[in-house]
């Protein structure tokens, strides 16, 4: 649906993306990650049309952005960050206005401005001067825009900056249940976002992809997935330390504490991912006949990788 | 018929814009009341016992050097100052629908400041006959003097998200365009022996100059094709700007 191929972006000679490729199908929810000034928003304002890349392409349902851009745009629905807004005007006022730039006239405009406005919950507020509205309505109506002409693809620049938990849950539902039959891609800093909407992921960091797949493939590649954390009593803890090192497929153990009744700590396996390390450990505890009060297998955890990734870039 | 659609619904949003705006209505007011002011007091309106406006036209290319600014500042530094411009420019519209939209909606409203002034000529019909072909002829000069100087704004608007670096950027621009036609500038060029040369050209391309024709009645060619080029010129211009911020 939207294929993007050795897009490039220069600003003079600051390179802000660099030979960035990646393709999104139809029922993907993409969570485009990366720390501030990775080139996230660059990508988007490309992606959507608004700023041209310096080299490289963007196919929109087969349509090239470069040299179809009305055409291509008229499939996409765009939230840009910050929300911006004609202040002026009212919810509905706005909505009807961006609605006639969609195309929309008559009936059809007005039942799109409607379901919008149902959608993102603005009925309380859609006469009101958008001058007016807090942070979360402003937010909720620049995305009741980008829905406006039920577009096959959505690009969302941090849809739910600003927004309380609530309404962060209620986008992010949104999100997760227009993804069914469209394209999103969005960008957001906040992780467990990820994990809640994203049928997968990619971080950028210094304009480059870095990674790039599902929010669990993801998570196994950070460092600690895969470790075990236990704790283990019925001998001195440096004794249970040694016997767990000695058995098969334990590369590294890191010990939390270490008392002359027990141990605490993680033990990482030699293969990450690997699974057998906790049945080992289970099966050491029962034959020596120690205490195993706790046996948890970490998954790993999206902030992690994340650090791990784009900290390994900066070096 | 589509870009015709798109442009309409540009036209509409920013005349809405104007329309429901405190400064527009302030705006007109001062230019309705300087005009009149004007034409009534300084050009000895009454005492010369002639029902004619060219007096009162004779004004307008001076008004302009501050109207226009004020009228087209917000055009594309407020779409800049709020971030809509990003927003705008994803729509399926071209940039030219938007530069075209936005133009005349301003221009309407010129035009609108312009109808207020139509007093004037119901006073010179009571005070006397005057010539209705004169009038209309100092209307579309003072028209296109004000539509020229809302061009030049349109430019320099899309240079800057700051309306007030907007509106003094071009009130000098606009200046200098009055300027360049003005008598005395004109008298001390003409001493100036060789400068003496450029004395001519420069006042052909003031405002002065063919507002000057147009409010006499005499309609030229010449001066259609000045104030069209200074139109096209700066939309082009506002065209370029737009593109080359984007890349």
């Amino acid at each position: 649906m939207i294929e993007v191929r050795n897009l490039t972006k220069r600003f003079g000679p600051k390179v802000a993306v660099n030979n960035l490729s990646f393709s999104v199908s139809k029922g993907e929810v993409l969570g485009f990650l990366g720390p501030n000034g990775a080139g996230k928003s660059t990508t988007m304002r490309m992606i959507t049309g608004y700023y041209p890349p310096t080299e490289g392409s963007i196919t929109v349902d087969g349509i090239s952005m470069l040299d179809n851009p009305v055409a291509a745009k008229e499939k996409m629905g765009y939230l840009p960050e910050n929300a911006p807004l004609y202040t002026d005007l009212s919810v509905i006022g706005f909505l009807n206005y961006t609605a006639a730039l969609r195309g929309l006239r008559g009936e059809a405009k007005n039942r799109a401005v409607l379901n919008a406005i149902h959608t993102c919950f603005l009925e309380k507020v859609a006469n009101q001067s958008l001058e007016t509205l807090s942070k979360g309505y402003r937010h909720r109506t620049c995305l009741a825009q980008s829905l406006l002409h039920d577009p096959e693809i959505l690009i969302l620049d941090e849809p739910t900056d600003g927004l309380d938990p609530n309404q962060k849950h209620e986008v992010r539902q949104l999100i997760k249940r227009l993804g069914t039959d469209k394209v999103i891609i969005f960008s957001t800093h906040i992780l467990e976002e990820v994990e809640a909407a994203c049928t997968r992921a990619i971080i950028i960091d210094q304009g480059r992809v870095v990674a790039d797949g599902t929010p669990n493939e993801l998570k196994a590649r950070a460092k600690r997935a895969g470790s075990v954390r236990v704790n283990i009593s019925g001998l001195a803890g440096s004794g249970i330390r040694s016997e767990l090192g000695q058995l098969n497929g334990v590369s590294a153990i890191e010990a939390d504490s270490e008392t002359a009744a027990g141990f605490t700590g993680l033990i990482y396996p030699k293969a990450q991912g690997k699974r057998e390390l906790s049945n080992h450990i289970f099966d050491l505890c029962k034959n020596r006949g120690w205490l195993l009060s706790e046996l948890h297998v970490d998954d790993g955890r999206l902030d992690e990788m994340f650090r791990e990734i784009t900290a390994q870039e900066k070096v | 018929m589509r870009s015709v659609k798109n442009i309409l619904t540009v036209f509409k949003r920013e005349a809405y814009g104007y329309l429901t705006s405190l400064t527009f209505y302030i705006f007109v007011a001062v230019f309705v009341i300087l005009s009149m002011f004007f034409g009534f007091l300084f050009a000895n309106f009454l005492k010369k016992g002639d029902a004619s406006l060219v007096d009162f036209f004779m004004w307008h290319p001076w008004f302009y050097m501050l109207i226009g600014p004020a009228l087209g500042m917000r055009l594309w530094s407020e779409e800049q100052r709020l971030g809509t411009m990003e927003l705008l420019l994803t729509f399926p519209v071209t940039v030219w629908e938007v530069i075209v939209g936005k133009y005349l909606a301003a221009c309407a409203m010129l035009a609108l400041a312009l109808a207020m002034t139509f007093s004037m000529v119901i006073t010179v019909h009571m005070l006397g006959e005057p010539d209705n072909g004169l009038i209309l002829s100092g209307y579309i000069g003072s028209f296109f003097v004000g539509a020229a100087s809302l061009a030049i704004t349109c430019a320099i608007s899309s240079m800057t998200r700051s309306q007030v670096t907007c509106l003094i950027v071009a009130f000098f621009i606009n200046l200098l365009l009055v300027l360049a036609g003005f008598g005395p500038i004109q008298e001390f060029l003409g001493r100036l022996g060789v400068f003496s040369v450029i004395a001519k050209p420069l006042a052909m391309c003031s405002y002065l100059y063919h507002s000057t024709l147009l409010g006499q009645g005499l309609f030229k060619l010449q001066s259609l094709v000045y104030f069209l080029s200074v139109i096209g010129f700066s939309l082009l211009l506002t065209s370029v700007i737009i593109r080359s911020k984007r890349s």
